[in-house]
């Protein structure tokens, strides 16, 4: 349950972000979780709404965005969208795969008042 | 909050009358491991700047850690200083066994945590002060997930998977063996008794990390032990010396 520390993480930056900005309230947080991230998205959602009670974001709705995984095939040089770490190459069967997109955990942006 | 709209504290509020300030939006970008990652890379400089190898082994609880550190540091000998930073949720059994080697150890007890992060380590370099050219192992919380997805400031991570953990380890958490550079497949000397096919376990590892390397060894019979101190001594003089990165 690492997800409850990344929260506090998110917790931390937003109300960092909160003194330089001058913001008083979250609406929303969008997270970018990439398929290949550390991360559970449930987990984050079920953590994020406690460890934000008392800050800026206490009630803030969570938008969990996530781009699609990509990888490089060593064996036939193509660029191809994979689901997960161990996926074959879908186009020659062989790899091994290189992952070139996919593992970002970022906060992308803030609805604020 | 307010009960209408469910927004927080801190609204305008004119003549008793909730008004709502015009939300705007604020775009971030902001990688959420960052502050895990700038403490992480303190650590590396610190590391680099005392020519410390620092190593993370990371496994599952059980994999035989603590006894491959013990046996490890014997096999490395006096010439090379090493130290270990221990995490575990509870206990200091674990830096109680190193510390019967001579090297010195420093427990970190995560509580509740699942995983050591790069804040936890540099309080205990504080405490350590690792003489300079030596290795520091850093043997992580017992957990084949969190661990992961926290960077130390170590040159690599390692992990530990013991024989009787079953071929499809790797398949079941990738995270860990896609963060790895080394995979050390302990406990070996228990493979003529069991069924595992050791050969589909490596190759399941690769299929995770095409790049990872693989080493059997047995902490008890110090077979492939060799083996493991070439990899620590190759990654020794893989570090550039202090004054290259001036």
């Amino acid at each position: 349950m690492h997800e409850m520390s990344l929260c506090e993480n998110i917790r931390e930056i937003i109300e960092e972000q909160a003194k330089l900005d001058g913001f008083s309230h979250v609406n929303r947080v969008w997270l970018e979780v990439g398929p290949l991230s550390c991360v559970e998205p449930d987990a984050l959602r079920f953590g994020f709404d406690v460890v934000m009670r008392g800050s800026v974001a206490q009630g803030a709705s969570v938008e969990i965005t996530s781009s699609p995984a990509k990888a490089h095939c060593l064996a036939c040089q193509t660029t191809v969208q994979i689901q997960q770490r161990y996926d074959p190459c879908p186009t020659c069967g062989v790899g091994p795969m290189e992952i070139i997109q996919g593992d970002a955990f970022k906060i992308s942006k803030l609805e604020v008042v | 909050m307010c009960g209408t709209c469910g927004c927080g504290e801190g609204q305008v509020h004119i003549d008793g009358k909730h008004h709502h300030s015009e939300a705007r939006e604020i775009a971030l970008e902001r990688n959420i491991m960052a502050k895990n990652n700038g403490y992480a890379d303190a650590n590396r400089a610190r590391f680099h700047a005392n020519h410390t190898l620092a190593l993370n082994l990371v496994s599952s609880p059980g994999s035989g850690k603590t006894e491959l550190l013990v046996k490890t540091i014997a096999a490395v000998g006096t010439d090379t200083p090493c130290h270990v930073i221990e995490g575990d949720q509870q206990t200091s059994n674990d830096a109680d066994r190193i510390r019967a080697t001579g090297a010195p150890a420093v427990q970190i007890n995560t509580g509740k945590g699942c995983h050591l992060d790069a804040h936890m380590v540099g309080h205990a370099v504080d405490d350590l002060a690792p003489e300079p050219g030596g290795i520091l192992f850093i043997e992580n919380v017992g957990n084949l997930v969190c661990p992961a997805g926290f960077d130390l400031g170590e040159a690599h991570k390692v992990v530990v998977l013991s024989v009787t953990e079953g071929e499809d380890k790797p398949l079941k958490y990738p995270d860990m063996f896609a963060a790895a550079d080394l995979a050390l497949i302990n406990k070996a000397d228990l493979l003529p008794y069991l069924d595992i096919d050791v050969d589909l376990m490596i190759a399941n590892a690769r299929r995770i990390n095409p790049n990872i390397n693989v080493i059997q060894i047995s902490a008890k019979t110090g077979a492939g032990m060799p083996a493991w101190l070439a990899w620590i001594k190759a990654a020794q003089a893989a570090l550039l010396p202090a004054s290259a990165a001036e």
